[in-house]
């Protein structure tokens, strides 16, 4: 089904049209195909395009969620008053939208329900690369697992229509290089779907107990169905005739294991991964004597393999940890190593840092000197821990600074300990640990860096901006007004970029007696274009002290004993005027 | 087609690495081919280390070039092109724009910049230095650096000129068709 014959396409001319789209943008179209009408996300790689590109479209009612468990209980609630729904969250997302999608698998649905986990092996921008297959069999929720972008969109479409025939909700699963590798798509038109009937039924949609009891048993039902319809489902299907090896593989690791086998192995292609295809695969393993497994990340088809008494080889073969790549298959089966002419260059890196003129970079030089610990969270500013700021003690998952400081304050009352939290992330599952703090009694400092936007997956809006995905007009959540609403009283808002006002207002907070906030606001420097200008070093000025290096801004350099700023990437935040002691560092006129 | 052509376009970011990866994808699209293109977004940091892949022929699986699977590897930068040059297959071709862009561990004394990259790069594969920026700069829009650089490329690649044309119009703005266009024959008639 998802094979595209290209050529044939383009020579047959203009009635078929074939996209070259990203995953992402895929499901996307397939979302507007299928008819969804309510898609929810919050911004995370490699997730971050789905929703993007699904408010495109006038017809799908999207929104930026404050966070994935928000975005799925919107999403629920359409999904029950009879329209199709989606929502889409990177790996770690679906932890924190966990609860309302455990009993979604209960309730099922009255619209279709579709969840898009993005998860990213090798852990490209992400803090652990667990592999959500597990959920989907965990929650009891079929489990779709797309190999390239044109099945990708049939499967949102596949697995919509599969939701209301089985009246369960479908999670579609991809990773890193299915969200962010570009392949052909065949696009169609929208369908014609009818909206179904809201009616009241508590007894479907009320979890407590005694429904839940009954639930429980036609969702084995439920399930017991869909593994009927697999045996015919053509997502998963039997390829090739090459006699070495016997392969059972899904998703992007399909596509490599063709790519280093060839016509040498023959393939049982899994689209659907839970519930297995169980006669499908016996029927391929009765033909076979050696069956090898691959399959990126966890033994996840492995042990449910070996569960039905039929044996494989996997992961002896195939790391668990970190991508696969065809290369691993060639070399592991065909015994074929890579040919490489030059290795082992020992190359300066270019390592994520803060950008030039990050107002992040001014708070965090202030903190080491006024601060024992400081606790980090998720966002641009995590990166305040490499050299030379080394800013941050902890940092595990999105909205933890604030509930990870009020815990060291715990055990160490006599410490100054600082929390630190983008807006973005502080409104996703910071506010909650805040009135955790102030209801327990508790003293920390909290530092809101308010940069207004969602940066780190590349300027999403959020409650705290004033916009929505589609850029309108929206009331903005006022910080401080929240803050204080939690029962904090002493609360500042200053300048990021005003080193002076930063130090004597963290000073003044940590010296009281409870808890106190300080929201450090300054819009991002790659959304503030209004600051085209630069800094310079006035050479007979300087005592080459060096202080102006200690933020680590890449904009200023050290070369040949004499410091440097490089006119292009300089962004003007005048940070680095404030440390230098011999005003050494003046506005560049001269360049506009 | 029944081999892949495999390249690797790469650079530091924000030097247009992902458009000129999406004009070779339209070529190869417009030639009929199946294709595949791949790179790594997110942090929205710049001044990183970028990549992407473009793979195209009858049929493509795998999203990714393996090392010493390209054929080409088109570098916006000497120092990444040094980086990801094990990449190339032994007979592949480095097509490198000869501008330096230095690294933040550079800028700041720790690592130098290193020499001499265009002679150890050429001592290895086959290499066709392309000064871009400069003749961007004679153009009158430093930004053509990519359609340069593309039209060495793609020549060398073997798509017809009026195909590099229309992966150009079809992938660029509108206003700046034009010097994009003449750009791309810069490049077309530098080999």
């Amino acid at each position: 089904m998802a094979n595209v014959n290209v050529k044939k396409n383009i020579e047959k001319g203009g009635d078929i049209i074939v996209k070259l789209l990203s995953g992402n943008e895929a499901i996307a179209r397939g979302a507007y195909e299928a008819g969804v009408k309510v898609a929810c996300a919050y911004p995370g790689t490699p997730s971050t395009e789905i929703l993007e590109n699904i408010a495109v479209y006038d017809g799908i009612n999207s929104e930026w969620s404050p966070n994935e468990k928000v975005a799925v209980e919107v999403a629920q609630g359409a999904c029950f008053a009879g329209e199709r729904a989606l929502v889409a969250m990177k790996h770690v997302g679906v932890n924190v939208a966990a609860d309302p999608l455990f009993s979604l698998a209960y309730t099922g649905v009255n619209g279709g329900f579709l969840v898009v986990s993005a998860d990213d092996p090798g852990m490209h921008s992400s803090q652990n690369e667990q592999d959500n297959r597990y959920y989907a069999k965990f929650m009891k929720m079929p489990l779709l697992e797309p190999s390239d972008s044109q099945e990708a969109k049939d499967f949102v479409i596949l697995g919509l229509e599969l939701s209301e025939q089985f009246d369960l909700p479908v999670f579609l699963r991809i990773t890193t290089r299915i969200a962010h590798s570009k392949s052909l798509v065949v696009l169609r038109e929208p369908l014609n779907r009818e909206k179904r009937i809201y009616a009241k039924n508590t007894k479907k949609y009320v979890v407590m107990p005694s429904n839940a009891r009954k639930l429980r048993i036609t969702l084995e039902e439920r399930l017991q169905k869909l593994r009927i319809y697999l045996d015919t489902f053509p997502g998963n299907r039997a390829e090739g005739s090459g006699e070495d090896f016997a392969v059972i593989t899904s998703g992007i690791a399909y596509q490599y294991a063709r790519e280093a086998l060839g016509e040498r192995a023959t393939y049982l292609k899994l689209g659907f991964t839970y519930p297995l295809p169980e006669k499908a695969i016996r029927e391929f393993a009765a033909l076979h004597d050696t069956l090898y497994v691959i399959e990126e990340g966890e033994p996840f088809l492995e042990e449910q393999i070996r569960a039905m008494g039929v044996n494989v080889v996997g992961k002896e073969f195939f790391p668990a940890i970190g991508e696969l790549n065809s290369q691993m298959i060639k070399e592991k089966l065909l015994g074929e190593k890579s040919s490489s002419m030059i290795t082992s260059h020992n190359l300066p890196a270019r390592p994520p840092v803060l950008c030039p003129g990050c107002p992040h970079r001014g708070i965090f030089y202030v903190l080491n000197k006024v601060a024992d610990y400081i606790t980090t969270d998720i966002g641009c500013y995590t990166l305040g821990t490499l050299p030379p700021l080394n800013a941050g003690e902890l940092c595990l998952c999105m909205g933890s600074s604030i509930g990870n400081a009020f815990g060291m304050s715990k055990v160490m009352p006599d410490r100054k300990i600082v929390a630190t939290i983008g807006d973005s992330t502080f409104l996703h599952s910071g506010i909650t640990a805040l009135m955790d703090v102030v209801y327990n009694r508790g003293k920390i400092i909290l530092v809101i860096l308010d940069n207004s936007t969602t940066g780190m997956t590349g300027h999403q809006h959020n409650p705290s901006t004033g916009f929505t995905i589609k850029n309108e007009p929206t009331k903005k959540i006022d910080l401080e007004a929240m803050v204080r609403a939690c029962g904090v009283e002493q609360v500042w808002q200053i300048s990021a970029y005003d080193l002076k006002q930063v130090n004597e207002t963290l000073r003044a907070a940590i010296a009281c007696e409870e808890t106190a906030v300080v929201i450090a606001k300054q819009p991002c420097v790659l959304i503030n274009k209004r600051m085209a200008r630069s800094y310079r070093i006035i050479h007979e000025n300087c005592k080459y002290c060096r202080s102006c290096l200690d933020i680590g801004c890449p904009a200023i350099g050290n070369r040949d004993g004499e410091i440097f700023i490089n006119e292009v990437l300089c962004n003007g935040c005048a940070v680095c005027t404030q440390l230098c002691m011999f005003s050494a560092i003046e506005e560049d006129r001269g360049y506009t | 087609m029944n081999k892949a052509a495999n390249i690797l376009i790469v650079g530091v970011g924000g030097q247009g690495t992902v458009l000129a990866s999406r004009i070779i994808s339209q070529a190869a699209q417009l030639s009929g081919y199946d294709v595949k293109q791949s790179e790594v977004h997110g942090m929205a940091q710049r001044g990183g280390s970028v990549v992407s892949y473009v793979r195209f022929a009858d049929k493509i699986f795998s999203p990714m070039v393996e090392i010493g699977q390209a054929d080409m590897i088109i570098a916006f930068e000497k120092l990444e092109a040094l980086r990801w040059s094990d990449y190339l297959q032994s007979k592949g071709i480095m097509i490198v724009n000869e501008q330096e862009i230095p690294p933040v561990s550079g800028m700041t004394g720790t690592v130098s910049y290193p020499g001499d990259i265009l002679k150890t790069l050429s001592s290895y594969c086959q290499t066709i230095t392309v000064n871009a920026i400069g003749m961007a700069i004679k153009l009158g829009e430093p930004r053509t650096v990519n359609s340069i650089l593309l039209g060495t490329a793609l020549k060398k690649l073997g798509f017809e000129r009026s195909i590099g044309e229309k992966a150009v119009i079809k992938s660029v703005p509108g206003r700046t068709v034009e010097v994009n266009l003449r750009a791309l024959s810069l490049g077309w008639d530098l080999i």
